[in-house]
C-alpha cells in the first residue's frame, strides 16, 4: 500500500469511529481539529486502525503519534512491503 | 477475532448503518437499529449502532416497547468504551438501558459517600465492575494458605458491605464482576500449589466472591471463566497501560452481550423454550426416508454418538427449567415413533409441545407459542437448514434463530455461547417445569375429553396452597413477578430485595400461592401485593400486583385467590379492596378481570397514569365465590 492508499483506508476508519463521513483527513490533520478526538477515541481510533490493516502497534509507539501524517507513515512501516 | 458467532451476517452492515441514519424519525431509525443490531458486528459497528438508536430510546422507549432498566457502573477501571455494546445488547434484548458511570475507581466513594449523582440516579441494577489491579492483597510469595485465606476474608467482607450498602439505599440488585488473572504465571503448572501465588490468589478470591454472592442473593457477570474461554484478546497490557482498559474495545460487543443478558434476565427477558427441529439437528438422516433403523443415532459412530450428545444437552437444560418443543416437517405419526430409538436421550415426554407436519416452520412456531402460552420473544428456534433458519428470522424477528456450526458436535457450545437462556435464580419449580409444561399438554388433552367444563374442572381435584411470601418462596416469586407478561394486572417488576422489603411490612398482604391437581404439581403460580396506598381511602387495600402464570388459566384460579385475598383483607380490618388494570401490549387477557370478579369501577385516584382503570371490591357485603378449588391455608 502507498501513503495514498493508506491514507484512503485510515480516512474511512476515522469515519467508522467518529461516525461521520465528511471528516476529510490530511497528513497534517492533528487531533485538535476533529471534533470528539479525545483520549478515549484515540484508544478506538489504534483499535480500529490496528483491525483494518492487520497490525499491532506497540505500547511506545503510541505516545508518538503526533498527526495524521505521521499516523500513515506508522502504518506503512508495519506493513511493509504489503 | 469470532464473536457473537450464533448471530448471522449482514452483507453491508456499514452501508446499511450509513442508509438508516438518514431516516428522519428516531422510532424508526431506532427499530432499524434494533433490526441491524441482530447481525454479527465489531466494536466500530455496534458503537455506530448505539448511536443510530439513541434519540429513538430517550424519546419512544415504551412505543417502541422496550423496558426500560437504571444501571450504574462502579468500576475500578475504564468502562466508558464498554456503554455502546452494552446498551446495543440491551437493545436486542428489548432493553433500553440507561447507564451511570461513577468516576473509574471510585466505587467505594460512590457507594459510601452518598454520592448525590448516584443517588439522584437511583440505580435499579448496581454492577461492581472490579479487576485484579485493584486494591492487590499484600502477602509475601510464601505466605501459607491460611494467611491467605484471611485476607481473602478480609476483601470479601468489604465487597458483602458494598452490596449490602447498595440493596439498602436503592433495593437494587448487585452484579458482582469476577476478577480476570492478568498477571502471568510465576511458576507455570505448579502456580496453583503455591498459596500466594498471583495465579492462586485470584482463584481463591474468585471463589469466594462466587460464594458470598450466593449467600448474599447478588449476582455474577463471571468474566474470569469469560476471559479464560477468549484467552489474552479480552483484558490487553497495552490496553492497560494506555488507557486503563480491562476489557479491550475489539471485545466490548462480548461484554456488553454477557452484561446485557444478565440485566435482561433481571426484568424478566431471557427466554423460555428451546424448539427443535428433527431431521439432522436431533439425528443423522431423515427418518420419512430412512426409518428408525437407519438414522445415525448414539454409540458407534462418531456423528451418531455427536447427535446423542446435543440430545444430552437439550436434556439437560430442559432439567434446568427450560420449556422444550419440537418443530418438524415430517408426519407427526413417524416423527413420534422415532423416539422409540433406543438411543434416544430426549424422551417423548420430555417435548411439551410437538408439531410435526408439512406446513411452513412460521406458522407452526407461532401455534407452540400459544400451545404454551408463551411469547414468540420467548422461543429459541434451532434448525439445521440455513433456509429455514433465514425464512423464520425474516417472519417472525422475535424468534431467535442462532446461526450454527457445520459440524453437530459444535451445536451445544453454540446455543451456550448465545447466552439465550441466563437465569437470575434456579429454584425446584425450575427443575419440574419441563414435566409441568408436557402435563399441561395431557391436561388440554383431558379439556377436549371431557363433556362438560364443570365436569373436567371437578376431575382435576385441584388444591390450592396458600403461603405469606417468606424466605422459601422470595425467588421463585421475585421470578414470576419480572417475568409474567400476559396475566399481569399491573406489570409492576420487582426486585428481590424489594419484594422481601413489601412482604416483611405488616400492613402489607403479600401472597404466593401453589397449585396442585390430580397430574401432579404447578408448583407457585401466583403472586398478589396488596398494600394501603396515600392516595386512596384509609379503609381501602390497594392491589399492588396481581400475576398469575398462564400454565394456569380457564382453571377458576383467579377466583380462589380472590376468597383468598378477600378472607386476609377483611381479618385484618380492611373495608374493601382496591384492584388497578394498567394496559401493556401483552396484558389485554386481563381487562376485564375486575368486573368479572365483581369489582366495581371506582374514579382513579390523583397522579394515577392516564389510561389505568381502578376497581373497588366490598369486603363486608361480599359473597361467596364458587369455583372448584379446594384452599389450604
Amino acid at each position: 500500500m502507498n501513503e495514498k492508499d493508506i491514507l484512503q483506508a485510515l480516512t474511512q476508519v476515522f469515519h467508522d469511529v467518529f461516525d461521520d463521513d465528511d471528516i476529510v483527513l490530511t497528513p497534517e490533520t492533528t487531533a485538535d481539529d476533529i471534533d470528539g478526538w479525545d483520549s478515549q477515541a484515540h484508544v478506538l481510533l489504534i483499535v480500529a486502525a490496528e483491525q483494518r490493516f492487520s497490525i499491532k502497534f506497540r505500547t511506545a509507539e503510541l505516545e508518538s503519534l503526533k498527526n495524521v501524517g505521521h499516523f500513515a507513515q506508522l502504518i506503512q512501516t508495519k506493513l511493509g512491503g504489503r | 477475532m469470532q464473536q457473537l458467532s450464533w448471530l448471522p451476517t449482514h452483507p453491508d452492515l456499514s452501508g446499511a448503518i450509513g442508509q438508516a441514519k438518514r431516516i428522519e424519525d428516531p422510532l424508526q431509525r431506532l427499530h432499524e437499529a434494533v433490526k441491524l443490531a441482530a447481525h454479527q458486528r465489531d466494536f466500530t459497528l455496534t458503537a455506530r449502532l448505539d448511536k443510530l438508536a439513541a434519540t429513538g430510546i430517550a424519546q419512544h422507549a415504551a412505543a417502541a416497547r422496550l423496558t426500560p432498566l437504571r444501571v450504574a457502573l462502579l468500576s475500578s477501571h475504564t468502562v466508558d468504551h464498554l456503554l455502546p455494546a452494552i446498551r446495543v445488547a440491551g437493545l436486542q434484548r428489548r432493553l433500553a438501558l440507561s447507564l451511570h458511570v461513577a468516576p473509574y475507581g471510585m466505587y467505594r466513594q460512590a457507594l459510601l459517600a452518598d454520592d448525590p449523582a448516584l443517588n439522584a440516579f437511583a440505580p435499579q441494577l448496581v454492577l461492581l465492575a472490579l479487576d485484579a489491579h485493584d486494591a492487590p492483597l499484600q502477602l509475601p510469595l510464601q505466605a501459607s494458605q491460611a494467611e491467605v485465606d484471611a485476607a481473602v476474608a478480609e476483601r470479601v467482607d468489604e465487597l458483602r458491605m458494598l452490596w449490602r450498602r447498595a440493596r439498602e439505599r436503592y433495593a437494587a440488585q448487585v452484579v458482582q464482576q469476577t476478577l480476570v488473572p492478568v498477571a502471568p504465571p510465576l511458576f507455570g503448572s505448579y502456580e496453583a500449589l503455591v498459596p500466594a501465588s498471583p495465579r492462586a490468589v485470584i482463584e481463591r478470591l474468585n471463589g469466594a466472591i462466587r460464594a458470598a454472592a450466593r449467600e448474599e442473593g447478588v449476582l455474577l457477570l463471571d468474566l474470569a471463566w469469560h476471559a479464560a474461554a477468549y484467552g489474552d484478546g479480552l483484558a490487553e497490557p497495552v490496553r492497560w497501560h494506555q488507557a486503563k482498559q480491562l476489557v479491550s474495545p475489539t471485545l466490548a460487543p462480548l461484554y456488553g452481550e454477557h452484561f446485557a443478558r444478565i440485566a435482561a434476565a433481571t426484568a424478566g427477558l431471557s427466554r423460555k423454550c428451546l424448539v427443535l427441529d428433527l431431521d439432522n439437528t436431533l439425528w443423522g438422516g431423515v427418518i420419512g426416508d430412512d426409518g428408525i433403523d437407519g438414522i445415525q443415532l448414539g454409540q458407534g459412530s462418531p456423528s451418531g454418538e455427536a447427535f446423542l450428545a446435543f440430545q444430552r444437552y437439550a436434556a439437560q437444560l430442559a432439567r434446568r427449567g427450560v420449556i422444550l418443543a419440537v418443530c418438524s416437517k415430517n408426519d407427526l405419526h413417524i416423527a413420534e415413533a422415532a423416539f422409540a430409538h433406543p438411543e434416544m436421550a430426549l424422551k417423548r415426554s420430555d417435548i411439551a409441545a410437538f408439531v410435526a407436519n408439512w406446513e411452513d416452520k412460521a406458522g407452526n412456531l407461532r401455534r407452540i407459542a400459544s400451545m404454551l402460552d408463551i411469547g414468540l420473544d420467548s422461543l429459541v428456534f434451532v434448525d439445521d437448514n440455513p433456509a429455514e433458519r433465514d425464512i423464520v428470522r425474516r417472519e417472525l424477528p422475535e424468534v431467535a434463530v442462532p446461526e450454527l456450526p457445520e459440524d453437530v458436535a459444535d451445536y451445544p457450545a453454540r446455543i451456550a455461547a448465545a447466552g439465550y437462556f441466563e437465569a437470575v435464580s434456579f429454584t425446584s419449580d425450575d427443575a419440574e417445569r419441563g414435566r409441568s409444561y408436557a402435563l399441561n399438554a395431557e391436561r388440554k388433552a383431558a379439556l377436549g375429553q371431557a363433556t362438560d367444563m364443570d365436569g373436567y374442572l371437578r376431575g382435576l381435584q385441584m388444591v390450592l396452597r396458600v403461603s405469606r411470601i417468606g424466605t422459601a418462596e422470595l425467588a421463585r416469586a421475585t421470578q414470576l413477578i419480572n417475568k409474567t407478561n400476559q396475566f399481569n394486572l399491573t406489570t409492576r417488576r420487582y426486585t428481590e430485595a424489594e419484594v422481601e422489603r413489601m412482604a416483611s411490612d405488616p400492613q402489607t398482604i403479600a401472597l404466593a400461592l401453589r397449585l396442585e391437581d390430580k397430574f401432579g404439581d404447578n408448583g407457585l403460580i401466583s403472586v398478589v401485593l396488596a398494600r394501603p396506598d396515600a392516595a386512596i381511602e384509609a379503609d381501602e387495600l390497594l392491589i399492588d400486583s396481581w400475576l398469575m402464570s398462564c400454565r394456569v388459566l380457564g382453571r377458576e384460579v383467579e377466583m380462589a385467590v380472590l376468597e383468598v385475598l378477600a378472607d386476609a383483607a377483611a381479618a385484618a380490618g380492611w373495608g374493601a379492596l382496591v384492584g388497578e388494570y394498567r394496559p401493556t401490549e401483552r396484558n389485554g387477557m386481563v381487562a376485564e378481570h375486575y368486573p368479572r370478579l365483581g369489582f366495581e369501577q371506582r374514579p382513579a385516584p390523583a397522579n394515577a397514569p392516564t389510561d389505568a382503570s381502578f376497581w373497588r371490591y366490598e369486603l363486608a357485603s361480599r359473597t361467596p365465590i364458587n369455583h372448584h378449588i379446594q384452599v389450604q391455608a
